[in-house]
């Protein structure tokens, strides 16, 4: 029995501790197994789903930067109906909170993934990908749009019971104003943030290294970002925030978790040691029983402004 | 897979800025096949942030042998390695050659560091069949020959052996090569592999070429490197899971 309480809650999920695995980075969950025990962390969010499969962009989608990463995967996933059929029954394994994310490029592509999805018991709850920069059609054209956020929300939140939590852009002015509709609309949690728009050139052939041009940055360049997002949504809307961006370490989580988020997840981190969200429960636990915390909890929004 | 802080035993510079690092990593030494690949964090910090791919250059008792030359900021700092430091990697990954069949003679075909799994895959053939290497590269520099047996060799500027591409090398010796019941096994740039495919077409011989692609995690959850198949044109296949070794006719390169 732990000393400490590590479950969080967001909205009305609760998860045993506050890391879950990030979608994109942890495929349908096979892989991963291989290296985490999945009946240990809080929980899985799924590579971004939509209505049929996906091919995804040609390569080259990948580019290391500075302390990061631009992917333009372009969505790549086996749709809907093929993720009922071949891989939940994996999933099942495990006793794990398995949320669907979902992007589309249409308003009514969510919600007919929405409502297909939502009748499998094992699916716990959704994450609406609004802020995907990776797609010309859908994907970042919602995600600047309060109006379409809202619309997608409330439409989403019409045809299922479950949580929805809807994952939002970094790539606008005021984030917060995104968290206001996602509440207004009846959006149980936000999930901040998605990657940042970016790109990469060679010098030598004046071409982009990204087949598509733009991509998505992730990893440790872009924590102070997500973090000061968490920050302001936190300060300006009362709704459950899972922190996302860059990290690393159990410090980060505890940073974020500080700043406003109620859980977390592990992106990019799990492409180069897909071993750490697992090992970063104890470290998480022995940080509060050194600092006499006994719910981890109370670290969401605890943190202190004035010098 | 395993993932090991593996001790670095030696690091040799051969000529040419090609370096070759021996590492004490048994748990993978053990089942590796040539072919496949680890995917190695050079640093602890975040700099640089993602592992880097090499196919397993050899295998000696239990340590494992990768090749590689000084491109980028990952291998620079992998040069200045020392003995005894760690590295940590992750393997084997992906699927290796197929050795297994009914040919009499392992054709080698390597442009350039594509040179690096063929030391190890020369060891695994031994004495069973009969081994043909052709190597290539830009210039002499670019020609590795390290580990490699009864060589023929190519520059495109001359400067080493045959003028010309080592695909063109392998045209001029095609009567002996259709003669000795061969199967190709190769690894090279993109350009070179696209017409060595429609060469082992047009004369009906089996290939089997190693591909390079740029990738992250190198076991299939960051779908970072896709290639597209003969056979599903609508759906991308992985080059970490699904290759890096693959027959030429089956894929788009």
């Amino acid at each position: 029995m732990s000393k400490v309480d590590l479950t969080v809650r967001v909205g009305s999920l609760k998860f045993r501790n506050p890391i879950l695995l990030a979608s994109g980075t942890v495929g349908y969950g096979n892989e991963i197994s291989d290296f985490v025990d999945l009946n240990k962390i809080g929980g899985i969010v799924t590579k971004s789903l939509s209505l049929k499969p996906r091919k995804g962009n040609p390569p080259q989608r990948i580019v290391e930067t500075p302390a990061g990463m631009l992917n333009a995967i372009g969505l790549q996933n086996v749709g809907v109906e093929e993720f009922l059929k071949e891989k939940i029954p994996f999933l099942k394994k495990f006793d794990v909170p398995l949320i669907c994310n979902i992007a589309a490029s249409t308003v009514e592509e969510y919600v007919e993934c929405t409502r297909l999805l939502t009748s499998e018991e094992f699916i716990k709850g959704f994450e609406i990908n609004v802020s995907c920069p990776n797609v010309k059609e859908g994907g970042l054209q919602f995600g600047n749009d309060l109006s379409a956020v809202g619309k997608i929300t409330q439409r989403v939140k019409a045809v299922t019971n479950k949580p929805v939590f809807v994952k939002l852009s970094p790539n606008v002015s005021y984030i917060s104003e995104f968290a206001k509709v996602v509440k207004e609309e009846g959006g149980d949690a936000v999930s901040a943030i998605n990657t940042l728009v970016g790109t990469s050139f060679n010098i030598n052939t004046r071409k982009p290294k990204i087949f598509n041009v733009f991509g998505g940055l992730s990893g440790p360049a872009i924590k102070p970002i997500a973090l000061a997002k968490v920050l302001e949504i936190k300060q300006k809307v009362d709704i459950p925030i899972v922190g996302i961006g860059g990290i690393m370490n159990w410090k980060d989580v505890v940073e974020f978790m500080i700043v406003g988020a109620s859980a977390i997840q592990i992106g990019t981190l799990n492409f180069i040691d897909p071993t750490a969200s697992g090992k970063m429960v104890s470290d998480l636990e022995n940080y509060c029983i050194e600092n006499n915390i006994q719910k981890i909890s109370d670290l969401t929004g605890s943190f202190i402004l004035q010098n | 897979m395993f993932i090991y802080n593996a001790p670095i035993e030696k690091l040799i510079a051969l000529d040419n800025n090609i370096f070759l690092l021996q590492v004490y990593c048994p748990e993978i030494a053990s089942v590796i096949q040539p072919g496949q690949f680890l995917n190695v964090k050079v640093s602890e910090g975040v700099f640089p942030l993602l592992r880097r791919p090499f196919s397993v250059c050899d295998v000696e008792g239990e340590s494992l042998f990768l090749m590689f030359n000084i491109l980028g900021e990952g291998t620079k700092l992998l040069a200045k390695k020392h003995i005894g430091e760690t590295i940590d990697i992750l393997g084997p990954l992906g699927n290796g050659f197929n050795l297994q069949g009914s040919f009499d003679t392992a054709v080698i075909v390597a442009g350039g560091l594509g040179a690096a799994p063929f030391p190890y895959l020369i060891r695994k053939i031994g004495d069973e069949k009969n081994i043909k290497c052709f190597v290539g590269g830009r210039s002499s520099h670019y020609v590795i020959q390290y580990g490699m047996k009864n060589i023929l060799t190519s520059t495109d500027d001359g400067s080493l052996g045959y003028k010309g591409t080592v695909v063109s090398l392998l045209r001029e010796n095609l009567t002996s090569i259709i003669s000795s019941k061969p199967k190709i096994f190769a690894c090279g740039p993109n350009a070179m592999l696209r017409t060595l495919k429609e060469f082992t077409i047009e004369n009906n011989i089996e290939c089997e070429a190693s591909i390079e692609c740029v990738m992250a995690c190198g076991f299939g959850i960051c779908q970072g490197c896709p290639i597209e198949t003969v056979d599903k044109p609508e759906k991308y296949s992985l080059v970490c899971k699904d290759g890096p070794v693959f027959n030429v006719r089956d894929v788009v390169i």
